[in-house]
């Protein structure tokens, strides 16, 4: 049923990717009137501070929010020309129906609505409940989240509830659970300029996370020294005191290997192990044989680069350690980051200034949006949907029987094989380009194809949007308020700066709107965001992320709330695990012990190179926003092909020729960029495009037991020249797939 | 005009392109960047560099200026070419020892870096050293500099014979009392350098 209602070229012709370049009302000068209005970037998890520009309803610029502590004005590209994104051509103002041979047409909100409430309910009727599913988003607001979970569980009753943080933060998330009881970055980002050795696994900082190059650029000029894994020379690692062009999935034969001989040469905090630890004895022994031959083996690297590590690392006063989907990305992405902070905590170094630890959050909600229940296994307040005390909390707050709240349900990937299995028949996304963002993205393309009813809320007609029956135009951050929760764990506010153009409306209306047609108004009777976030503070309370004693008002005189933050007046807490007191029942910390497993694809000799995917520092995640932006276009327009001469010169390509990558799932054609700056064995493709451009072409859907990540950090691939492609995709713009 | 002065570290810069994003931005040359962010050579390193207007005591660019077009503020602060008498001639363009003015065809006229005077007048900082996120382009006191950075800054310059003393500072390491740019340095040749830094391959090349 949710089949292309016209072929890609047509769609592309009416709902863009188009690119803007001048903002609402042309470039005239900023004026008297203009309504400056503070609020948050929407694009990464750093949320930096910024003021949107407003005259006449239309957001016209920006300027610095140099009094936000966190970026002090700095802003990245994307946040620089984010603005662009308002008064788009391409932006979607009424509800859309899908019709066969002509694409899309606007309907009225109430045919769409009625249609959309139609379908769940025959679907539910007819297969289950659990037969619809939804997939959400991390930057999505915490009281959107909130509202999401809640919407599947109380509206729904479908198990079946994931989001793209499935693709981001649940294997550090995981982690640090395990570890330390809780899922937050442990200090606030001042501590990383007083930090004398700063580790960055897998963290490509200058692209991912600029605003924090500069903290790491303080801690140099402090005398810290900075130790960088990455399989490329990024513009952090060029400058590093130490940097270990780590083979992607060898990270654990690096943090192994340093906590041999840490633990062979003293540097281990043994009074702190005995009194706030449990486990090291386990580490201990498993990390016996990681000598430093036998763990760079694992990784690929020099041995004396490990060593070298083990003795910055080792004896250093004061320590931080950050990682981020480098490590995270894989089918044992949480035993690589088990193994980086049990680093950590056997050097006894955090909980107080310069010492700690945080995983860097990638999408703009990534923090919050994993702890208000959007999740297919927790519930508000982080909390364990299959814990009975947690459950009948919830339920109280909810005013729903216990019972009606369903399980756990299936997470992102399984969710897209339950719908190509025909096991789950509707689904109802927002904030969410699966068909760009997760692996395998043939499959991905061929699974939406199976569904028998999809509703998409969306701003742009994403190229998922494309497979939907209905699309539901919703909101922008800027057209709606709400809180996110940065990187830092700091709750901060987003204010509405316009209204939602045309006849789209906010995302939190029209969710509401649907659960009253389905019966359940009474129990989404809100008149406003700060409503649910009334709600979701009662939600979080006595919950590990509990937000009781964050109000807006708070946040707006404090810049911004960390939790947890038990009660009102309370001053919430930057800095976790202060005197060694952790977030399990013992107040402990848990070592546990990693060994280094394969990777699900390694290179063979049909497949001999390993691929690498990631970001560039002017795109955002699947590009919907950022590829309809011309300065961020003009930036890194097309997706190219990064190797090291001496793998070019094997395969016979030169820079700028065209390649094609291709690995068992799937292929692209893209331009060769031969660099020095990255390891022999290994290609690297940025992800943000869509269809022949998209490196999720050849991504595996394999996924970490635990947190069911994919690993999209490595797969088998192998690259040959080509020519150029003529194909009606290749035609298209490069916003759109196409390539020049 | 404000105590503050501009400093570029280029080791800290990253190539995110902020700047030059942000100086598009510009209430006065608004879609038109004026900053240059050179990538040295992708092949080789990761290496960029940002170019503002040194804002040299002595503007070579004004000059050679046939026209008398590039006037030069009491505070210091060479101004973008005045629209009147600027007659495209592009000398300044060929004479900038740091590559700062460009000719623009669309208009028939030299456009640079002129400090986002409209800000700085007002002691506000310049678009490009508010927003770069690695510190590479800051606007502060000497104070802060000193306070937050190892280095030192300095402002003179040696092109060949030529001295040129800058009102923009650039951050060196401690030892360097003045920027010699010889020749030789300028010269992309891979031989002139003595090993190759930035070259993955070769630091794996005891790995089995």
């Amino acid at each position: 049923m949710a089949k292309l209602p016209v072929d890609v070229p047509e769609l592309v012709k009416q709902f863009g990717p188009t690119l803007n370049r001048v903002p609402a009302g042309g470039w005239v000068g900023s004026e008297e009137q203009d309504r400056m209005v503070k609020t948050h970037c929407c694009f990464c998890g750093q949320q930096c501070g910024i003021q949107l520009r407003v005259r006449n309803n239309k957001v016209v610029g920006w300027e610095p929010w140099e009094d936000f502590p966190f970026n002090l004005g700095k802003l990245c590209p994307k946040g620089v020309k984010r603005y662009m994104q308002d008064e788009h051509p391409d932006r979607l103002k009424h509800p859309l129906q899908r019709v066969v041979g002509k694409g899309f047409e606007p309907i009225t909100w109430d045919a769409a609505l009625s249609r959309v409430v139609s379908e769940i309910q025959r679907i539910q009727q007819t297969y289950g409940n659990d037969a619809f599913a939804l997939l959400t988003g991390a930057s999505l607001t915490n009281e959107k989240a909130y509202l999401m979970g809640k919407f599947a569980r109380v509206a729904l009753r479908t198990a079946n509830i994931d989001y793209n943080g499935r693709l981001c933060m649940v294997s550090a998330g995981a982690a640090s659970k395990k570890v330390f009881g809780i899922d937050r970055s442990a200090n606030p980002w001042s501590d990383l300029p007083k930090a004398k050795v700063i580790l960055a696994a897998g963290a490509n900082i200058a692209e991912c996370a600029p605003i924090t190059t500069d903290y790491l650029w303080q801690a140099r000029e402090n005398g810290g020294k900075l130790i960088i894994l990455d399989p490329r020379l990024t513009p952090i690692a060029r400058n590093a005191d130490l940097y270990i062009p780590v083979r992607s999935g060898g990270d654990i034969g690096i943090f192994n290997g340093m906590l041999h001989i840490m633990i062979e040469r003293g540097w281990i905090d043994r009074d702190f192990i005995a009194q706030h630890t449990t486990g090291f004895e386990q580490v201990a022994e498993a990390v016996k044989k990681y000598t430093p031959e036998y763990s760079a083996r694992i990784a690929g690297v020099p041995a004396e680069m490990i060593v070298r590590a083990a003795e910055m690392w080792g004896p250093a006063p004061t320590s931080f350690l950050l990682h981020s989907r480098g490590i995270e990305h894989h089918s044992k992405g949480v035993d690589n980051c088990i193994a980086a902070i049990n680093l950590v905590v056997a050097s006894g170094r955090i909980g107080r200034e310069g010492c700690g630890y945080a995983m860097i959050t990638g999408q703009g909600n990534g923090q919050g949006a994993r702890e208000q229940g959007q999740k297919c296994d927790q519930l508000p307040g982080a909390r364990d949907i299959e814990n009975p005390e947690h459950r009948k909390y919830i339920a109280g707050v909810w005013g729903v029987p216990e019972e009606s709240i369903p399980g756990k349900g299936l997470s992102a990937v399984p969710l897209v094989e339950a719908i190509h299995e025909g096991k789950i028949k509707g689904l109802l996304s927002i904030c969410f380009n699966p068909t760009v963002s997760l692996p395998d993205a043939n499959y991905v393309r061929a699974a939406l194809e199976k569904l028998e009813f999809y509703v998409n809320i969306e701003f742009f007609l994403s190229e998922t949007a494309q497979y939907a029956d209905i699309v539901l135009a919703g909101s922008l951050m800027e057209e709606d308020e709400g809180t996110t929760t940065s990187v830092e764990g700091r709750v901060i506010h987003h204010r509405k700066v316009v209204s939602p153009p045309g006849e789209a409306r906010e995302d939190w209306q029209i969710i509401c709107e649907i659960a009253r047609r389905l019966g359940h108004g009474d129990k989404f009777n809100y008149s406003s965001p700060h409503d649910i976030f009334e709600e979701l503070r009662v939600a979080s309370k006595g919950g590990v992320s509990d937000y009781y004693g964050i109000t807006w008002e708070a946040i707006d005189k404090n810049y911004g709330m960390f939790w947890p933050c038990p009660e009102i007046g309370h001053p919430g807490t930057p800095r976790l695990y202060e005197g060694g007191k952790f977030g399990h029942p013992d107040g402990k910390a848990h070592f546990l012990p990693i060994e280094w497993r394969p990777s699900a694809e390694m290179p063979d000799e049909e497949y001999p190179i390993i691929l690498t995917t990631g970001r560039v520092v002017s795109h955002f995640l699947s590009g919907t926003q950022t590829r309809r932006i011309g300065g961020l276009m003009d930036q890194y327009p097309q997706p190219l092909c990064e190797m090291h001469p001496r793998l070019a010169e094997k395969v016979g390509v030169k820079d700028g020729d065209f390649v094609k990558v291709e690995s068992r799932r799937g292929s692209v054609v893209v331009h060769a960029q031969v660099v020095k700056t990255i390891r022999p064995d290994t290609v690297f493709i940025p992800y943000h495009w869509p269809l022949d451009r998209s490196a999720n072409n050849m991504t595996i859907r394999a996924i970490d037991p635990v947190s069911n990540i994919p690993e999209f950090k490595i797969c088998a691939v192998r690259v040959s020249k080509t020519e150029q492609p003529t194909d009606p995709i290749a035609k298209l713009e490069v916003q759109a797939g196409g390539i020049r | 005009m404000s105590e503050r002065a501009f400093y570029i570290d280029y080791s800290r810069c990253i190539g995110c392109q902020s700047c030059v994003q942000a100086c598009a931005e510009c209430d006065t040359h608004r879609g038109v960047s004026l900053i240059h962010l050179e990538t040295i050579q992708r092949r080789e390193s990761v290496q960029t560099a940002p170019q503002v207007c040194m804002h040299c005591e002595d503007p070579i660019c004004a000059r050679v200026c046939p026209a008398d077009a590039i006037k030069k503020t009491p505070d210091g602060v060479v101004q973008s070419s005045l629209k009147p008498r600027c007659i495209g001639c592009s000398n300044c363009v060929l004479a900038c020892p740091f590559g700062v003015p460009r000719y623009q065809v669309e208009i028939d006229q030299m456009m640079k870096c002129d400090y986002c005077y409209d800000r700085t007048s007002v002691d506000k900082k310049p678009m490009c050293a508010t927003v770069c996120p690695s510190g590479a382009l800051t606007f502060a006191t000497a104070e802060e500099i000193q306070r937050s950075r190892r280095g030192i800054a300095i402002n003179s310059w040696k092109f060949g014979n030529e001295v040129v003393k800058t009102k923009v500072f650039v951050i060196v390491p401690r030892e360097v009392e003045r920027v010699n740019v010889d020749l030789v340095q300028i010269s992309p040749t891979p031989s002139a350098l003595s090993e190759d830094p930035y070259d993955v391959a070769l630091m794996l090349e005891s790995v089995e």
